[in-house]
């Protein structure tokens, strides 16, 4: 294995992390998806095929599950926009440091308006 | 002696041209444009699914019945299955590509992709064409309500 040089402007840094986050979350939600559709498909087999299978998303570790892809989905659509905007606004490459720390923010805000909801949806009555 | 050409360093750099069309310049704009209409699409999604009512706990079979009575819905989530299928296999093929060196490794690995692919939205396309929000024989509890209301 080759050593990291140090002081590079991408290696280790911002940049470097937000697409490491970006690929791992894409995978993740590709890989739900096929399940969704697969799980979403059960309605053509007969009502009750389909509400046992998606009876046991409410369940309460699905629930944080959920919680979980739900993370996934906010940050993969934020830092794509970000992404968007890195190629084609002409300050795009100038700002994309400060624009990771807004969407980070905005993940944080999406979240707060999501979790409260969804988790008294899942372990509330 | 052979001679040989040595390029005027005045001239512009050209950049040599590694294929004959431009799929991969294609594919790059895809995932932008793409992007942001799954922005929309998944976000309405969710709001609609997992904070509208009761949220997940109220996903069962009536309600997507219940949705999929609407022609809105059914074009929104045919979108949705589509731009999602494809923008999420060229990312994995991109995946592939970064890491998968060999290449019977490459060629096995995107072969199982395609194949996920196409088995996912042939079946997705099928189950929204084909849906019936009112199965006969099927107990009217378990159906949206306007299917015994008739």
């Amino acid at each position: 294995m080759p050593s990291a040089p140090a002081g590079t402007l991408y290696r280790g840094h911002e940049g470097m992390w937000s697409w490491v986050a970006h690929r791992v979350t894409g995978v993740l939600i590709f890989l739900f998806l096929l399940v969704h559709v697969l799980d979403t498909a059960l309605v053509r087999v007969s009502p009750e095929a389909y509400n046992a299978v998606i009876g046991t998303y409410h369940a309460p570790i699905m629930g944080i599950g959920e919680a979980g892809l739900v993370l996934a989905i906010v940050y993969h659509a934020f830092n794509g926009l970000r992404i968007i905007l890195v190629d084609f606004w002409s300050k795009g490459p100038k700002y994309q440091r400060t624009m990771l720390w807004v969407v980070l923010g905005l993940v944080v805000v999406t979240m707060a308006g999501f979790l409260p909801r969804h988790l008294s949806n899942v372990f509330g009555g | 002696m052979s001679t040989s050409t040595i390029a005027n360093p005045r001239d512009p750099y050209a950049r040599k041209r590694l294929s004959r069309t431009n799929t991969e310049l294609w594919a790059w704009l895809f995932m932008r444009v793409s992007g942001v209409i799954l922005v929309v699409l998944i976000f309405g999604h969710l709001f609609v699914n997992l904070m509208v009512g009761d949220g997940v706990k109220a996903i069962d079979f009536a309600f997507v019945g219940g949705k999929w009575s609407s022609p809105f819905w059914q074009v929104w989530d045919l979108l949705m299955l589509w731009l999602a299928m494809i923008h999420g296999t060229n990312g994995v093929r991109t995946v592939i590509n970064d890491y998968a060196e060999k290449h019977a490794t490459r060629v096995v690995l995107k072969s199982l992709l395609t194949l996920g692919f196409v088995i996912t939205v042939v079946l997705g396309t099928l189950v929204i064409f084909t849906f019936d929000s009112c199965p006969p024989g099927s107990p009217a509890e378990l159906l949206p309500s306007f299917c015994t209301a008739a």
